[in-house]
């Protein structure tokens, strides 16, 4: 009976099975919730969203659900006489008084209007048209002093639409948390474990042939856990052209951080030179010297590029050639300098590899590497994971 | 019973309904949130609410989900074998039970905590579903089947380190707790610090919602922290009019230290006063 609200959930990008439809109805039929449209939005985002997330979807689809009917209303007039008493009584003498001095009350709905023959559709936020959250003088939950006020004073359910108008989990939609499990398994085959820290498990082996050494009686012995022993340097090409692919880049970054504890990353423009950046700002107090990053950092780090390498040739092979600043020494003597630091390096490229053949500095770069750049794909990670697991 | 703010808690009606829901339908609630925002809290607040056990399983990176079972102590067994112990014979002395087993023999329906479970491995939820789901696990030792007689109110907290799997997510109710705004915040305070002067208090949440406000800040305080600070004011004796004149004068707030916990968030935030000052 609420399929068509379900699916419109799941049309708005919120993974809703079909056992969590039937959670809400369990729910429903307990009557947790009775009659109150309020509390049947936060009962179904409690059944159906698993996470913060993706609240401002959900928010939206509640919108187009139960607002569908309101939107059409807005496209066709609204007479004067349903306007005009709701809105005088809300009015006191002081604000009757300030009305008359910006042309009266005829003139703001003449001005009303015409903003509503203007407007194409349903608004909200903003400072012009007509809709809810905004400061133009017309709508409702607005801060214009003089505003208009349309529909605030409704009644309970009319309220309740409100909820998820004010959107107020807008801002946790970002793409920061993505799903990257999968990322995240495939970066998993580069572990490698090394024993350190206290002795605090049983070494099964090595008690066998201590107990048997000592004629039968139990001699316990212990090792060290095994932790992580892994380390990794990240270069992450930021801005420009690499803006398309901010989104893979994220879930790589948001992976890679879950699985690493030995993990540096850096921000760069195009092509690595003199200067690295901690922050992906790249503002000048985050700004670290590539030589600092060579001398810090034992062959023992692996080294990831991530980053489109389209760019000029000349950005990589000649000195003067950044697009930024001027660096006395080419592109390519920095990332030869880094190759010979790090021996295991590889370079992940978010471009369709099909691409590649059509930009001349990829070839370049990818020779540079060794022929070790790989495709931003799980396909891609794997195989860049296998290039580094081995020692070359 | 219905949860709802009590004299030691203060809830929305939206967690409120989350918790209510969770208990009737026997489902285990998943709660995210800002550090702070009392998730942990609530766990107890609706054990003392329902008169009832609390049971809490605190995660660590090296908790494995097993260990809520149960554990094998072997090497126990295998000392009191050398030692000819009568006990040795049976393997039932030597399975501990873990938080889980204890919560699903309870006799009066008990909360369970699962706090922080992000904190674990990627897999540990995973090895969790069934258990959770059914609320029943076998014990291969003794080959006995461990059922829940009721299913325990399961509370899981989760500080967003790591992603869950969509398969665990499915399982549980989630709340997302936001912070409380300042009326919300007044109540919390009072029931933590009745008797707080009004006046102060004011003062205070006035500095500590322009605090949350700065950009770019590191960790931003929460409503422990505003508790904690709160009570260092009382016990320090601040006045009103001194948090007034910092807050005007342009300097850091008297006892920053419990709502600031980064050197490098209070050196933002004196830069940042100093400019505002520089600007008026």
């Amino acid at each position: 009976m609420l399929s068509g609200f379900f699916l419109t959930v799941r049309r708005h990008g919120v993974k809703v099975s079909i056992t969590e439809y039937l959670d809400l109805l369990r729910a429903l039929q307990q009557q947790l919730v009775f009659a109150d449209l309020e509390q049947f939005y936060q009962l179904a985002r409690l059944c159906w969203v698993k996470n913060e997330t993706d609240y401002d979807k959900f928010d939206r689809a509640c919108g187009e659900y139960f607002d569908g009917v309101e939107q059409l209303d807005l496209l066709s007039a609204i007479p004067d006489d349903w306007l005009t008493p709701g809105f005088i009584r809300q009015l006191s003498d002081e604000d009757k008084a300030a009305l008359q001095s910006l042309g009266g009350l005829d003139a703001l709905l003449k001005a009303f209007r015409e903003r509503l023959e203007e407007q194409q559709g349903r608004h909200a936020g903003g400072n012009k048209w007509i809709g809810t959250g905004g400061s133009s003088p017309f709508g409702a939950y607005g801060f214009h002093p003089e505003g208009m006020r349309i529909g605030q004073q409704g009644s309970g359910a009319r309220r309740a639409v409100k909820v998820w108008d004010k959107r107020q989990f807008q801002s946790l939609s970002s793409d920061e948390v993505l799903n990257n499990r999968s990322l995240q398994l495939a970066l998993r085959q580069l572990r490698r474990f090394a024993r350190s820290g206290a002795q605090s498990e049983l070494d099964l082996n090595d008690t066998i042939s201590a107990t048997s050494k000592q004629g039968g009686l139990l001699d316990l012995r212990y090792q060290r856990e095994r932790h992580n022993a892994v380390k990794l340097l990240l270069l992450f090409d930021i801005g420009g052209s690499m803006d398309d692919y901010i989104h893979e880049c994220r879930q790589l970054f948001s992976a890679v951080r879950a699985e690493f504890k030995h993990l540096e990353f850096f921000y760069f423009h195009n092509c690595v030179y003199e200067t690295l950046w901690r922050d992906e700002k790249r503002r000048p107090q985050d700004a670290v010297a590539t030589t600092q990053l060579l001398h810090t950092y034992g062959h023992d780090y692996k080294l990831i590029f991530v980053g489109d390498a389209t760019m000029g040739p000349y950005e990589i092979s000649y000195p003067g050639g950044s697009v930024e600043h001027y660096n006395s020494e080419a592109g390519e003597v920095w990332l030869q300098r880094l190759l010979a630091q790090f021996p295991q390096t590889v370079w992940l490229n978010p471009q369709p590899e099909s691409w590649w053949a059509h930009y001349a500095s990829i070839a370049q770069i990818n020779k540079l590497c060794h022929g070790r750049m790989f495709g931003l794909t799980l396909d891609g990670l794997a195989s860049a994971i296998n290039q580094l697991k081995h020692k070359n | 019973m219905r949860f709802d703010s009590n004299a030691q808690y203060i809830v929305t009606a939206e967690l409120a309904l989350a918790v209510n829901a969770a208990v009737t339908l026997q489902k285990p609630l998943l709660i995210k949130g800002e550090p702070g925002t009392g998730k942990t809290e609530l766990a107890k607040a609706l054990a003392a609410a329902l008169d009832t056990d609390l049971l809490q399983w605190h995660i660590k990176s090296t908790t494995k989900a097993q260990q809520g079972l149960y554990e094998y102590d072997a090497v126990s067994r295998l000392r009191d074998s050398q030692l000819g112990d009568a006990r040795v014979h049976d393997i039932a002395n030597y399975i501990k039970p873990g938080k889980l087993w204890q919560a699903f023999t309870a006799v009066k329906r008990p909360v369970l905590l699962i706090d922080e479970i992000d904190k674990a491995d990627i897999e540990f939820p995973n090895d969790l579903l069934h258990e959770l789901d059914q609320m029943a696990f076998d014990v291969y030792e003794t080959g006995e089947t461990v059922r829940a007689v009721q299913r325990p109110v399961v509370i899981i907290t989760s500080n967003n380190e790591k992603e869950l799997p969509d398969a665990f997510l499915r399982r549980c109710f989630f709340h997302y707790i936001c912070f409380p705004d300042a009326e919300a915040l007044e109540r919390i305070v009072d029931v933590h610090l009745p008797g707080l002067s009004k006046i102060l208090l004011t003062e205070a949440l006035q500095s500590f919602f322009g605090l949350r406000e700065l950009p770019a800040l590191k960790k931003k305080p929460s409503t422990s922290e505003l508790i904690d600070w709160l009570r260092l004011l009382l016990a320090e004796q601040v006045t009103p009019e001194q948090l007034k004149q910092s807050r005007e004068t342009g300097g850091l707030m008297p006892l920053f230290g419990a709502l600031l916990k980064n050197e490098q968030d209070v050196a933002l935030v004196e830069k940042l006063l100093f400019m505002a000052k520089r600007a008026r």
